[in-house]
């Protein structure tokens, strides 16, 4: 071990052909591979010692929020969820509570946990490719997408009460809150309802046969129900926007 | 002089204090490159090689690690958070107020723990759009995803549980709304469809099971604090070992398979 200390610079140099040589595959490790040691720990050393310093710049910067003590009896308004959850807040515009609340975070979960079970091929695995799985990439995208297009306009658009405000909009001026809503009648919304699963369901199964033989009748019919679901969502916002529909079906005992 | 500090350093590595310390000299050679990472607990769980484009930061962009890295930092400012902060509506607040004129750097510490949280929330979505990106989910890691999903609402369940701390206006009504979406749970919540099927009231609904009361008070602070400060994390510190140790079991860092 002696003899290969070295605190010559630049006779180390010579024998330790770190950092200024760049990472390169030493004889004894097989194929393309580097070695962990320094290469890879040195870049984890630098992004955290990067992140600190950003994060630290950023904690000295600004102060965290810290509005007035807790008021059970003044009740803020708008109140607004942390905005992670503001999206699912904004859903309660569009959803009653069991479903903005609880169903949807609830299919988000198990829908993102049912990804791997449901595409199982193996091409373009470990690679940044959009043309080899466009269906899987276009289909997450969207769902990733509508999540943070709902929490920026809850944090960003919504004032008190809830109305919708642009950022030049004055909180102080009261938003015309009277909307005339309406309902499909059950015997018109359970039709509806149905179809749009039911042919939501049926019609790839005709105009691409590839996708139902090619996934199996059970990953077919999770997948397509989580997409439905989720594509829905965006209908719903639609209908209410478009045509004042407050409810698409109602039952004694839930309205979706 | 050179000499003599050489001599210096043969004779603190030589000796038995320094070997029992690190167990293998800093010559650059294949073995020692090894060792350097195998005989560290902290940097066995890596392998000793990866694929070269696994180095590529335009790869990865560090965002599991910086996730990770960013749960330590909360760790660690939350224990230093601990040392000054009660969990009882009558101190909660004044506590924060304390840190923030009367404790050095107090306010610094709180926002470092503030602000870390948000990025670890942002990290660990954009570390699940990566992994989606490059298809590392796939067999065999399929198992992984999911228990990666489970980290990721634990570590929205942990940022949620700390925004009621501080007991200002903001963490009160947050926690409020997000708490009665439990009371709208199917079955379970007394404002959720069928709750009556089951006999469900205000009084044992999951928003009770939450909060300790039916609305948002001493209870609720004190369940929020030991799920934020000991339950949680507990588990998430156990997920994470699962998770990180899977990576090396089902193949190593994402490649083509």
């Amino acid at each position: 071990m002696a003899e290969g200390l070295n605190l010559n610079m630049k006779q180390g140099a010579e024998t330790t052909p770190r950092i200024d040589a760049g990472p390169e595959s030493l004889p004894g490790m097989k194929g393309d591979q580097v070695a962990v040691f320094p290469y890879l720990v040195f870049k984890e050393f630098l992004s955290a010692v990067l992140i600190s310093v950003g994060l630290m710049i950023w904690s000295l910067a600004i102060n965290a929020p810290l509005l007035p003590e807790a008021n059970p009896g003044k009740t803020e308004n708008p109140a607004k969820a942390p905005w992670y959850f503001v999206g699912l807040q904004e859903l309660l515009v569009y959803f009653d509570p069991w479903v903005a609340g609880v169903a949807m975070p609830t299919l988000i979960i198990v829908g993102l946990m049912a990804i791997p079970y449901i595409d199982t091929s193996r091409n373009g695995t470990g690679l940044y490719t959009f043309s080899v799985r466009r269906l899987a990439i276009s289909h997450f995208l969207f769902g990733f997408g509508l999540w943070w297009v709902l929490i920026a306009i809850g944090q960003f658009l919504r004032g008190p009460n809830w109305q919708f405000y642009w950022p030049w909009q004055d909180w102080a001026l009261p938003q015309s809150a009277e909307e005339h809503l309406w309902s499909f009648p059950w015997w018109v919304g359970l039709p509806l309802l149905l179809a749009y699963f039911g042919l939501g369901l049926w019609v790839p199964t005709r105009r691409w046969p590839w996708l139902y033989s090619g996934l199996g009748r059970t990953r077919y019919m999770t997948a397509m129900l989580l997409a439905l679901i989720m594509y829905g969502v965006p209908v719903k916002i639609f209908l209410r926007l478009a045509l004042r529909v407050r409810y698409v079906l109602i039952t004694p005992w839930f309205n979706i | 002089m050179n000499d003599r500090l050489q001599r210096l350093v043969r004779w603190v590595t030589a000796s038995q204090l320094y070997r029992s310390v690190v167990r293998h000299d800093y010559v650059d050679s294949v073995r020692n490159r090894a060792l350097e990472v195998t005989s560290n607990v902290f940097l066995h769980l890596h392998p000793i090689s990866i694929p070269r484009r696994a180095l590529r930061v335009d790869y990865v962009f560090c965002l599991g690690g910086l996730t990770f890295f960013l749960f330590l930092v909360e760790t660690i400012t939350g224990v230093l958070l601990m040392f000054y902060y009660r969990p009882v509506p009558d101190y909660a607040y004044v506590d924060m107020k304390t840190l923030e004129y009367a404790v050095q750097f107090g306010i610094v510490l709180r926002n470092l723990h503030r602000w870390g949280a948000h990025l670890m929330v942002v990290t660990v979505m954009l570390h699940m759009l990566r992994v989606f990106l490059t298809g590392s989910y796939r067999p065999p890691r399929e198992f992984n995803w999911a228990i990666g999903v489970i980290l990721l609402v634990l570590t929205l369940l942990l940022s949620f549980t700390g925004y009621l701390l501080p007991w200002d206006q903001l963490a009160f009504w947050a926690v409020t709304v997000g708490t009665n979406m439990a009371a709208a749970t199917p079955f379970v919540g007394a404002e959720g469809p069928f709750h009556s099927l089951l006999g469900i009231t205000q009084a044992n609904d999951a928003r009770f099971l939450l909060l300790g009361d039916v609305r948002v008070g001493s209870n609720a602070l004190l369940r929020f604090y030991v799920l934020h400060c000991v339950g949680f994390p507990l588990i998430a510190v156990v997920l994470m070992m699962a998770h990180f140790w899977r990576v090396r079991k089902d193949g190593g860092i994402s490649r083509s398979l």
